[in-house]
């Protein structure tokens, strides 16, 4: 297996359209479980946590780009309030000592139906910020999951960074596991409003990570935006979520348990999005 | 030796990769198999056996070391990846062969029964005073889910940190 040490990002770019085999590695967390486990054998990895332009982030016009490189404790500490979706998913991600090497992007790469970032990412309409020698995209974050461990990207792009619009309403992740931490994701829910626009994503639920678009148009319609929220429009939404999902049996758990346990999750997120929602009105 | 071993891949495909580790203040020159961990570098090519190899994926907290300060599972970090970081291990704890106040808490409050979650659980339990996550034993608790102990010793664990805290000792 080589190992690529690009140390700025153009570098990083060029090693990439040279070899397009490499597994690209920022903190390791997801490729090494596999390199380990002898999961797969990357015939070259690229290592990208000597790039810097990686590890920042800024805010731009109602947009956060999230660089590849910054950590989830460091997204938890510097942008939960501009991102209390992908902040609360990031505090459920395996423990203090993955947060302080794993990424967002990683979780991309990766794209696992599993990935704790995927449900929020979905919610508040993210794009993806890819690159190559070639030239930058943007990927919407709808078109960029492809199947089970497989996205958008071509052979010769990198992931440069993630765009998530700073919140203007409540957002709310949910997730059940066998324990509180440490845990993959048996399913997983998050919602976000934008104004009077409710966002969706389903995480664990299906071949990919997906949003419930029945369910965020039902809601838009019934929802009495002034009032307390109706127990039957919020039963109701759970069960559109319920039927968006495709769930299988597996080890973490079964496709009935994924059904019920996102009816529910779905109901409890718009509870509490609900009473911050009237509480800032 | 961890790095000899291709566990069948043809040896022609193996890159070796050369790095310079910083252990507890002291540099390495090593030259690795490139998929070598921090982990098996540290056991098996510098004889640091103190950190624990307990899942070897990232789900039991028994490899925690810090790296640059910050503490991490050593199984999944690239040992090649380290080049020019501060790695310290349990053994950088003690100085002058005294021991660091939070491995004598956890020895005074029995905060171990096998021992071998210790290291990591020791590694986790100074990063988190100095994260300043010890606020209160739920904050522990929480802070602490990164390390399992199977003998289930989490109670004493909880105290040693506490104890710790309270006397306001927490330089790692």
């Amino acid at each position: 297996m080589d190992f690529l040490r690009p140390l700025t990002w153009a570098e990083a770019l060029e090693m990439k359209a040279e070899r397009p085999d490499a597994t690209p590695i920022q903190g390791g967390t997801d490729v090494m479980v596999e390199i380990n486990l002898d999961k797969g054998r990357p015939t070259a990895l690229l290592d990208l946590a000597a790039v810097a332009e990686l590890a920042e982030w800024t805010r731009d016009n109602g947009t956060v780009r999230l660089g590849a490189g910054v950590s989830y404790t460091r997204l938890i500490a510097e942008l939960a309030g501009d991102l209390p979706g992908l902040a609360q998913a990031s505090r459920t991600v395996g423990s203090p000592q993955i947060r302080n090497r794993g990424t967002v992007a990683g979780n991309l790469g990766a794209a696992s139906p599993a990935g704790d970032s995927h449900p929020p990412l979905l919610a508040t309409g993210a794009e993806v910020e890819a690159e190559s020698v070639r030239g930058s995209r943007m990927i919407a974050i709808t078109d960029f999951y492809r199947g089970v461990k497989r996205n958008a990207l071509e052979p010769d792009e990198l992931i440069r960074a993630v765009r998530i619009p700073v919140a203007t309403g409540p957002q709310y992740f949910s997730k059940i596991g066998t324990r509180n931490a440490m845990v993959i994701a048996v399913s997983s829910f998050a919602i976000a409003f934008d104004g009077r626009r409710v966002g969706t994503g389903i995480g664990s639920a299906a071949p990919t990570p997906r949003r419930a678009p029945e369910a965020e148009a039902f809601l838009e319609s019934a929802l009495d935006w002034s009032g307390p929220l109706d127990a039957d429009v919020a039963r109701r939404f759970g069960e559109l979520v319920r039927d968006a999902a495709a769930p299988i049996d597996d080890v973490r758990g079964t496709r009935d348990y994924r059904l019920h346990s996102l009816a529910v999750m779905a109901r409890r997120t718009l509870t509490w999005a609900w009473e911050d929602h009237l509480r800032c009105a | 030796m961890a790095d000899d071993m291709t566990g069948g891949v043809p040896v022609a495909t193996v890159a070796r990769v050369g790095v310079t580790l910083t252990v507890n203040g002291a540099d390495y020159r090593l030259d690795l198999d490139s998929r070598v961990t921090l982990l098996d570098a540290l056991r098996d090519r510098l004889g640091m056996t103190g950190t624990k190899k307990g899942c070897d994926q990232g789900a039991c907290g028994a490899c925690t070391v810090m790296v640059d300060g910050k503490r991490v599972l050593s199984c999944l970090t690239l040992a090649a990846q380290c080049e020019g970081k501060d790695v310290t291990t349990i053994e950088g704890l003690a100085a002058d062969g005294v021991l660091h106040a939070m491995q004598e808490a956890f020895v005074r409050h029995d905060a171990f029964q096998c021992g071998y979650c210790t290291s990591g659980q020791i590694m986790s339990a100074v990063c988190l005073l100095a994260e300043g996550r010890a606020g209160s034993d739920d904050a522990i608790r929480q802070f602490m889910s990164g390390n399992l102990c199977r003998c289930g010793a989490y109670g004493n664990i909880v105290a040693a940190i506490r104890e710790v805290r309270d006397a306001g000792g927490h330089d790692a």
